[in-house]
């Protein structure tokens, strides 16, 4: 990175991310990783869309399409290879290259924002249409069975590289999971301190002027589509590995829907937001989820209508402009007890 | 005689029942100062649109040629690339960023990282943006923002400028710094302006076409255009002085 323009992209808070790193880490020693690890996957699930959306300007109304394709591909190469390394690429590669197809097709198409909304929608519904109508013995690859709607149950899950042996599960998978959300945040601040990222962020303000300065907006525009997608591909993988069964559930509109609450709740246009938005209402969802009185959707829903309403720029960029404003209050408050001790000495000297 | 470096070749374009560039054969000398005037309608516009891929052509359309390379058919980006700036009508700029920003990208595109910074602080100096550089444009008034648009093409250190009115909305002062501007970078690049400030373009001096109903009414020196019966006629009208 370099000095000068900053493109509206903070520096990294090193304090804050050590803090959050520490935690992570001392996490299992006080409670069971399950729900955190899960937790950890929407985080990334969310922080794909984050960065599409939030720096792009791009929104996709079906990413579940990805984070399904890559739970998915994963569960069926697992099936057929036997084991994880693999299948743990192809998860992140097919998802990766089905956006590619479809990025280029709608970028370089040149479609509206309305009707690329209606694309991305329509691919995960004709995924999960598709991958639900697959109940028949006819429907395998190789030795996979797709399992219409009930999925493809008991793949082998992820083991260390080279020995199939050694699973990786529960505590050393939560640690994985860790690493992986911590690498793919540090690529995305990569990726926005870079060229590329800046132009990104130029089309998000002005598509028409950045292809006035000599950019392939469509280039930029399914490049970070196909960046996206092979991030939701491997969360979608991580996922297929917490749960041990795939189902077309995967592909679903409300998982599509609920990414972009996360998003939109924690703080568009921020890295860190999508994360805790993820993190906060998918655990939200999980306690609601234990009982029966109040339906999730309608609680999600209206948390989204009341941060649209009372926050719109979201929960992080909220906290902050908050900080900011102490901050400067503090600093203003601290000038006029100076001012007024001068003056006072002064009044003394007389 | 300096080279032709644009040449459009029966270049029309039609919107529904109106012919808005109606058959233009319009050439181009390298560092020519070039302006482009008429009355509300006449085509400039359009005519400036096609030039710079923001209306794609086909062959029927005619034909474009930039530095004889044929360009009909092209995206506005592809031919950017060739060296060319464009400013549009209404200010197009990154409003959510900050002016240093708008011009770092431009920069960045035809320059290593250290220099397109070094680019940034000459065409700030040059429009005179230093109090605003640290701005978000899209706080800045209109003929600021008329400015960074400038500032923004001129980051590309294109040879070929094409701008569309830019001295709608600046003050008097700018606009006499936007001349000198102009003049200035007339020195290396050949300029187009399309505008229907006379004054302005008085100011500018060079060679002038007159755009009617999308066709090339006049082409020449501005006084003797401006003298023109015609010209007075369709465009000018009574208020010609």
């Amino acid at each position: 990175m370099t000095g000068g323009p900053t493109f509206g992209v903070g520096r990294v808070r090193w304090a804050w991310f050590i803090v959050a790193a520490l935690l992570l880490l001392l996490l299992p020693a006080v409670t069971g990783t399950n729900t955190p690890t899960l937790l950890l996957i929407w985080a990334l699930f969310a922080l794909s869309l984050g960065l599409m959306w939030g720096f792009a300007g791009i929104l996709s109304f079906g990413h579940a399409a990805y984070f399904g394709l890559g739970a998915y591909t994963y569960a069926i190469a697992s099936t057929n290879v036997g084991e994880s390394t693999g299948p743990l690429l192809l998860a992140i590669i097919v998802p990766a290259a089905v956006a590619a197809g479809i990025g280029a097709m709608m970028f370089y198409g040149r479609i509206s924002d309305v009707y690329m909304g209606v694309i991305t929608l329509v691919v995960t519904l004709i995924l999960f249409k598709f991958m639900s109508a697959t109940a028949g013995d006819a429907y395998r690859i190789g030795t996979a069975r797709l399992g219409g709607f009930n999925g493809i149950p008991a793949f082998p899950v992820l083991n260390v590289p080279g020995d199939t042996s050694i699973t990786i599960f529960g505590t050393p998978f939560y640690y994985l999971v860790t690493v992986l959300l911590t690498l793919c945040y540090l690529l995305c601040r990569w990726i926005l301190g870079s060229w590329f990222g800046r132009v990104l962020i130029g089309i998000r303000e002005n598509e028409a002027r950045v292809e006035l300065l000599g950019y392939s907006a469509p280039l930029y525009k399914t490049a970070i589509f196909t960046i996206s997608a092979a991030m939701a591909g491997l969360a979608g993988c991580l996922f297929a590995n917490w749960a041990e069964i795939v189902t077309p559930g995967v592909f679903s509109l409300g998982q599509s829907a609920e990414v972009i609450i996360w998003t939109i709740v924690g703080g568009l246009g921020t890295l860190a937001g999508p994360i805790i938005g993820a993190i906060v209402l998918g655990y939200l969802k999980l306690l609601l989820g234990q009982q029966t009185l109040i339906d999730n959707s309608l609680v999600l829903g209206l948390i989204l209508v009341l941060v649209v309403l009372l926050l719109p720029s979201g929960l992080l960029p909220a906290l902050t402009r908050w900080r900011t404003r102490r901050d400067r209050a503090s600093v203003s408050k601290r000038q006029a007890g100076s001012t007024r001790r001068r003056r006072g000495h002064r009044g003394d000297g007389r | 005689m300096s080279e032709t470096v644009v040449d459009t070749r029966d270049l029309s374009m039609r919107f529904g029942g109106v012919q808005a560039v109606n058959n233009v054969n319009f050439s181009l000398r390298d560092r020519e100062l070039r302006c482009l005037i008429g009355p509300n309608g006449a085509g400039k516009s359009t005519f400036f649109k096609c030039l710079t891929g923001q209306i794609r052509l086909d062959h029927s359309h005619g034909r474009v040629f930039i530095k004889g390379q044929d360009v009909t058919g092209w995206r506005a980006y592809e031919i950017v690339r060739l060296g060319v700036g464009i400013k549009t009508q209404v200010p197009s700029v990154m409003n959510g960023l900050n002016v240093e920003e708008n011009l770092w990208l431009s920069a960045r595109r035809v320059n290593h990282r250290e220099q397109a910074q070094a680019t940034v602080a000459e065409v700030i100096k040059q429009v005179s943006l230093e109090r605003i550089a640290r701005r978000i444009v899209g706080e800045l008034a209109h003929g600021q923002r008329q400015l960074v648009e400038i500032g923004i093409v001129l980051a590309q250190r294109p040879w070929l400028l094409l701008l569309d009115e830019p001295a709608a909305g600046i003050t008097g002062a700018e606009a006499e710094a936007l001349v000198r501007i102009i003049h200035e970078v007339n020195q290396r690049a050949t300029v187009v302006v399309v505008d229907h400030d006379m004054q302005f373009v008085r100011m500018l001096g060079g060679r002038v076409t007159v755009l009617h109903q999308g066709a090339i009414l006049r082409e020449g020196p501005v006084d003797e255009v401006l003298a023109d019966a015609k010209v007075r006629e369709v465009y000018i009208g009574s208020r010609a002085k």
